[in-house]
């Protein structure tokens, strides 16, 4: 393969500097008018009335609509949303369908505006009474409350319950500490915006900002009572989404809007409402355990998380990794979900390893410092080849290399196990480092393939590029198996009505369409070749197809490449203008997320390199290394580099790759120095409301970061090797920096984020 | 966003009649906060008269000082030559402040009539006696690791966002407005304004229509020995949970001279005058500079959630005037980076 | 999705197509740097179908978004009426009071690469020039914008050729989703302009230095630049490709250290 993996500039660059990439905001029609949502200022409670009757004389309002005059969408129903393979709401509360107010910021009124100035000025009008009930809004108050959830995502919740305390109490070490992380928003740059255009009564087209457009248009088309393929779902390009760009309210709220104007409608989230109607993360409280025998193996881990969730199964699953890294005869990892009147909390960045891997990585170095180990050494003498859970070996693993390409790279034989023995002028200097990981998930998908007669190629699949590179490494690996240059290629994807392709979520997307597009380009050279071979005029002609090979847009007689036949002197000859193949792979057991899938020609593969789930444990792992600089007498902490070694596989291209492994540090920095949405508790509004309050890392809190890849293909996952990088870089960087901060200053912070007042013991 | 009646004032004359007709008219100014403030219905004014363009936008000597121009930007301000060579404080205190866009975009005169960052004050439905007076202090017992440790009161806890302020405190400035018919009147800096008692309503002095012209800074010998510290939750672009504006003179070791103003602490800008007066005579030495700023902070009150910032500010003090004493260039910890090339 | 870098603007076909129906403004679209969608508004307005089918061929979704003439509201409190330049060109329009310029790029002018992340002036997407300074459009009503001269992204190119800080992001990957890249790219455009006179920041040593055309280093650049935030977290390759501008050298791209190689 010779353009797979290369770092080659993204192919969409030029329309993303030059302002020219379009985002759903920016689909303006003919005769539009806009939404603008108002929000619940109550946590709990039901809408005594809403009085619209100023509101509607506003200057240019054209609809106010509340549960008394909204659209009748299709009830909730979990199972009937299943059996369409719908899939399902951000939070299950279909809008605007009744009284009842859940948590603040809930939207409950739309008003539709000839502008969106004339919009947002006639919300302030509408006057909304409230029967108020006493909300739960806080997490350590509810906690008596909280429930054991039995299962998460098809998986047991609560394992090996109460098992742990008994190898605990004869374990030789033992350490025991309870970490809490904030709640945190994903605050992608762009606001969830969405253009609803009706082109008929039963046919819909929303540009809509979504990590996926196949997801949207079928959640849509359930409750709007239509048929998914009569929902057209377009996003070609997306401004972040970090989780929080499944299907939320406003996308329903908008098409409502536009039925009822009888008009497109733009509705475009302000950054307030990002902070209460597209999901969180949850807080946590996790509690870990760890005990070892005298010469540090570790004999258990205990994870126990109290968390909480709203309107929804989903809650944050911070036991994950305690169930995938080490070594231990034992592990129990349990939980208890509070219910809260908060906003729903929903998938974030590496939802479960983010703050899972803060705690379970910090009790490590917490651990090896008690062993008077180092932390390396601590974690590779407990290193797990197998599942420790399911006893399956890893797929690919290559996380010992982590460690030591990083300990390398990053001078960490210079760290000195005592704390507070560094120091740079003011400041206290210390390194910490981590454990990454993340699962390796892959989900049917289907690619199509077309050529015209010229040579431009197409590759077309209903995914998504919300930053990741997608655009760009397909076209490089339909360049290689079509053997045609990059830049013929063109990519197609973003548009619910081709062919269907996971969200782009869970780090699937790579893993889960290139085995498809490489098997749409096989189909496609095996029917320019057919065409050849059945051709006289062809110097292929009568051949078999297994001896031809292809090359620089061509099939040749291997072994013989002077007996070659340009893929468009046969197309000439066979007077065809056209050519297409569409291929769907559905790996042997769909880890993680699934579509459903329309069929194009099913794959071929071998179970051996198909995702065999029931055979391989399918994992990504890295290690992460923090250089620290604390000014003891502020509590502020600047990380001043960063280390990450990655292996996720095969690398598709080094310059995407690396962007998003530092991406992934920088959010990790974020969620370790400054990210919290803090609510108030006798109301449980959010206190941090906007971009001002809740603080995201700027330029200036960004060291460099050095990313190194160990790049061998996992030859499980799929005939490509590559796993996906979406998530994994943020994981354990919170640890890592927490434990810098304590080889620093010898201070141990549990509680994230390491925001100045930590370090005052007040 | 409320409905608004929008002109330019061709003259100062004009915009102060207008302004000053109409209680429920503002000057707009860069309008970085206003426009802000608008759209999230905290303020809503019937009428903006535009003073961007009134030519009060001059940085020049007056008498022995410099006279700062209201309508000039805060990055101009900044950039000045005047400013930098004989202000230094004041132009680390503006670059301490916002980004480059804002700064571009901040008149000087508005920056001194920012409201202050206090979310309970930015949200609408929360109760604040600062937009609605009568309605409680959302704060006082709500989140408040950001708000006041000095000179609040039960009705209102929120600090005063501006950096530019907390140098212009330390620098004894004079604020020169202008009112109806032509009525001028100098206020100095500690009288602009207010902590909030019974009234946090009112963030200043100024009346209805009176309109920001410039503001005098005095000659001072600082320039040699000033610093601006800014402590944040991350290193640029957010607000300070506490700020030192620090400027000495020394006769050899001894302090003859100190300043010393306080940001992110109270409803104003906050001159730390226990520890000015104690330093006074003093040698420059980091057990008096610590002496001084726990003087100072004895009389500190802080809330529930800002406890920190009593040691905080004490420790900021101590750096600050220890930045002072090597002249400015001492450096954030950005500044001391590894990276400095 | 490729149509623009491939045919970044006119093709010659389309150039003659134009050149055939209006020939008197043939030199002014062309120096006003016409983009495509600016073109296929007029072969709306001319009915001219001779292309329509060509071009919607190769760019499907920017069909989608045909551009819409779009019209003043029909009612209008406090209406304003402005001319002021965008990109070179004079515009006159009226709009509400309460319109924001970032607004009036994105709903009136069919200008919407400057980008609404926050509304409030908190991360800097909107970012464009007025009168050769950045400013944040989302607090800058449009009204208070007359005479002005704004400068947004898709100002900055000359013809097909990218401004040189457009070209140093697309080599150093300056960016993942592209929704705060219009503003990091105006940013760090008039940025050049500031080192070049001398202004100061709150990381410079000593701001009673007044030298010109000062040579940032790394961190004056991450402080300089922090007015802009990048969620995906391309800060450190953008500070690469800003140094590459400002340095006028070639910067290492930094992801082939991977291999060991430069």
């Amino acid at each position: 393969m010779s353009e797979t993996g290369k770092p080659i500039s993204r192919i969409d660059g030029r329309m993303k500097v030059s302002g020219k990439a379009t985002y759903s905001a920016e689909f303006n029609q003919p005769n539009m008018a806009y939404a603008f949502p108002v929000r619940a200022t109550i946590a709990k409670g039901k809408i005594a009335s809403i009085d619209d009757a100023v509101a509607q004389k506003e200057p240019g309002v054209i609809a106010v609509i509340s549960y008394k005059n909204a659209l009748k969408l299709t009830p909730l129903d979990m199972q009937a949303q299943m059996k369409a393979g719908a899939g399902f709401l951000g939070e299950n509360l279909p809008p605007l369908q009744d009284d009842i107010v859940h948590y603040p910021g809930q939207f409950i009124a739309v008003i539709v505006a000839e502008t969106y100035e004339q919009g947002r000025a006639a919300a302030y009008k509408l006057k909304v009474r409230y029967t108020v009930e006493k909300g739960a809004v806080d997490l350590k108050t509810e906690l008596p409350n909280s429930k054991k959830p039995k299962m998460f995502m098809g998986e047991e919740a609560q394992v090996n319950e109460g098992q742990a305390a008994a190898p605990l109490a004869a374990a030789s070490q033992k350490v025991d500490h309870t970490y809490s992380t904030p709640a945190e928003h994903h605050h992608p740059m762009e606001p969830h915006a969405t253009v609803a255009v009706w082109e008929g009564p039963n046919k819909l087209t929303l540009y809509d900002a979504t990590q996926g457009v196949g997801l949207t248009s079928s959640i849509a088309a359930y409750f709007l009572g239509l048929k998914a393929e009569n929902v057209n779902v377009i996003a070609p390009f997306v401004g972040g989404g970090f989780g929080s760009k499944g299907l939320w309210l406003h996308t329903l709220l908008v098409a409502m809007a536009a039925k009822a104007a009888s008009r497109p409608v733009k509705l475009a989230l302000t950054r307030q409402m990002m902070q209460t109607n597209v999901g969180h993360r949850a807080a946590t409280i996790q509690r870990v355990a760890l005990g070892t025998d005298a010469a540090g193996k570790l004999s258990v881990v205990r994870h126990h998380t109290d968390t909480y969730n709203n309107l929804t199964q989903f809650f944050e699953p911070s036991g994950k990794q305690s169930l995938v890294l080490y070594q231990a005869p034992l592990r129990e990892v349990t939980y208890n979900v509070a219910q809260l009147n908060r906003s729903t909390p929903t998938f974030m960045r590496a939802p479960g390893e983010t703050p899972g891997t803060f705690a379970l990585e910090s009790a490590m170095d917490e651990m090896a410092y008690q062993l008077k180990m180092d932390p390396i050494e601590f974690r590779i003498k407990n290193h797990t080849t197998k599942d420790p859970m399911k006893g399956h070996d890893f797929s690919s693993e290559f996380l010992v290399d982590c460690y030591r390409i990083g300990a390398e790279r990053f001078g960490w034989s210079s760290r000195s196990m005592q704390p507070r023995q560094k120091r740079n002028g003011k400041y206290l200097v210390g390194y910490g480092m981590a454990t990454a990981t993340y699962p390796g998930g892959r989900s049917a998908a289907s690619v199509k393939v077309h050529m015209n007669s010229k040579g431009d190629v197409t590759v077309m699949t209903a995914s998504i590029d919300i930053g990741t590179g997608t655009y760009t490494v397909l076209a490089q690996t339909a360049a290689d198996a079509l053997g045609v240059p990059v830049d013929r290629i063109d990519v197609k994807i973003g548009d619910s009505s081709l062919p269907p392709a996971p969200l782009a979520g869970g780090s699937q997307t790579t893993a889960s369409i290139h085995p498809a597009a490489l098997e749409a380009c096989m189909l496609l050279r095996k029917e320019l070749a057919a065409l050849a071979i059945a051709d006289p005029a062809s110097k292929l002609n009568g051949r078999k197809p297994e001896e031809i090979g292809y090359a620089d847009g061509k099939l040749f007689v291997k072994g013989d490449d002077q007996k070659a036949d340009t893929y468009l002197n046969i197309l000439s000859r066979a007077k065809r203008s056209e050519i297409e193949a569409c291929a769907t792979t559905l790996p042997v057991s769909g880890a993680g997320l699934t579509v459903p899938s329309a069929l194009c020609t099913p794959s071929q593969t071998p179970p051996e390199q198909n995702s065999d789930t029931k055979q391989y444990a399918f994992h990504s792992f890295g290690a992460q290394f923090a250089e620290v600089w604390v000014d003891e007498d502020f509590g502020t902490i600047r990380v001043k580099r960063f280390t990450s070694v990655q292996d996720v596989g095969r690398i598709m291209n080094e310059k995407t790759a690396r962007s998003q492994i530092i991406g992934g540090v920088i959010f990790g920095i974020g969620a370790a120095l400054m990210e919290a949405t803090e609510y108030d508790k006798r109301w449980g509004n959010p206190v941090t409301r906007t971009l001002a309050d809740y603080h995201v890392p700027v330029h200036l809190d960004v060291p460099p970061i050095d990313v190194h890849f160990i790049g061998k293909p996992d030859p499980h996952i799929s005939p490509i090797g590559a796993r996906g990088i979406g998530e994994i870089g943020i994981t354990g960087v919170s640890a890592a920096i927490a434990n810098a901060v304590f080889n620093a200053t010898g201070k141990r912070l549990r509680d994230l984020p390491l925001t100045p007042e930590k370090f005052f013991d007040v | 966003m409320r409905p608004f009646k929008y002109s330019t004032a061709p003259d100062p004359a004009t915009a102060i009649g207008l302004v000053s007709a109409n209680p429920t008219a503002k000057y707009l100014g860069g309008g970085t906060n206003l426009v802000d403030l608008m759209k999230e219905d905290v303020m809503r004014p019937a009428e903006l008269v535009d003073v961007s363009r009134l030519k009060y936008a001059k940085i020049e000597k007056k008498g022995s000082g410099v006279s700062i121009g209201a309508t000039a930007t805060n990055a101009f301000t900044a950039n000045d030559d005047l400013i930098r060579e004989n202000y230094p404080l004041l132009a680390m205190a503006i670059l301490a402040g916002a980004s480059a866009q804002i700064r571009n975009m901040a008149t000087n005169g508005g920056n001194l009539n920012q409201r202050t960052r206090c979310s309970y004050f930015y949200d609408v439905n929360m109760p604040c006696n600062k937009r609605e007076p009568g309605t409680g202090c959302g704060a006082l017992h709500g989140v408040n690791k950001n708000h006041a440790i000095f000179g609040w009161s039960e009705k209102c806890v929120a600090t005063y966002p501006s950096d530019m302020a907390v140098a212009l405190a330390a620098l004894n400035a004079v604020v020169q407005v202008e009112g109806v018919n032509n009525t001028k009147r100098s206020i100095p800096f500690a009288d602009f304004h207010r902590l909030p008692g019974d009234h946090p309503e009112l963030d200043n002095n100024l009346k209805q229509g009176e309109f920001i012209t410039s503001i005098d800074l005095p000659a001072n010998k600082f320039a040699e020995k000033s610093y601006y510290l800014k402590i944040r939750e991350r290193s640029s672009y957010a607000f300070a949970l506490v700020s030192v504006a620090a400027a000495l003179v020394t006769d050899g070791n001894k302090i003859k001279e100190v300043r010393i103003a306080l940001g992110g602490v109270a409803h104003k800008p906050w001159r730390a005058s226990v520890a000015e007066q104690w330093l006074i005579g003093k040698h420059a030495t980091e057990a008096n500079f610590k002496a001084a700023a726990a003087a100072e902070l004895k009389n500190a009150q802080p809330l529930q959630h800002n406890k920190y910032k009593v040691a905080l500010a004490a420790k900021a003090i101590i750096r600050a005037l220890e930045g002072a004493m090597q002249g400015g260039a001492y450096g954030t910890m950005e500044a001391d980076s590894t990276s400095k090339n | 999705m490729e149509e623009q870098a491939k045919l970044p603007d006119l093709t010659e076909a389309e150039r003659k197509a134009l050149e055939e129906l209006m020939p008197d403004e043939m030199s002014e679209i062309i120096t006003s740097g016409i983009k495509r969608r600016h073109f296929l508004k007029l072969f709306a307005v001319t009915g001219a179908s001779l292309l329509a089918a060509h071009l919607l061929g190769i760019e499907q979704l920017m069909a989608r978004s045909a551009p819409i003439e779009q019209q003043a509201p029909v009612f209008i409190e406090n209406g304003i009426n402005i001319s002021f330049k965008v990109n070179g060109s004079p515009q006159h329009l009226m709009v509400d009071s309460r319109m924001t310029l970032l607004d009036t790029l994105r709903e009136r002018l069919n200008l919407t690469g400057s980008k609404k992340g926050c509304d409030h002036g908190q991360c800097g997407a909107c970012t464009v020039i007025v009168d050769d300074r950045r400013v944040l459009s989302c607090l800058t009503l449009a009204a208070t914008c007359e005479d002005k001269k704004v400068t947004t992204i898709e100002g900055l190119a000359t013809g097909n050729e990218l401004h040189p800080m457009q070209a140093s992001f697309i080599k150093h990957d300056g960016f993942q989703c592209g929704y705060c890249t219009p503003g990091q790219i105006c940013s760090a455009v008039a940025l050049m302009d500031e080192a070049k006179n001398g202004e100061a920041s709150y990381v410079t040593a000593n701001v009673r230095n007044k030298n010109k055309s000062i040579k940032l280093s790394d961190e004056e650049i991450r402080e300089r630049m922090s007015g802009n935030i990048c969620r995906c977290g391309a800060y450190p390759n953008i500070v690469d490709a800003i140094r590459e501008v400002h340095g006028d050298k070639a910067v290492a791209q930094v992801w082939q250290f991977a291999d060991g190689t430069i």
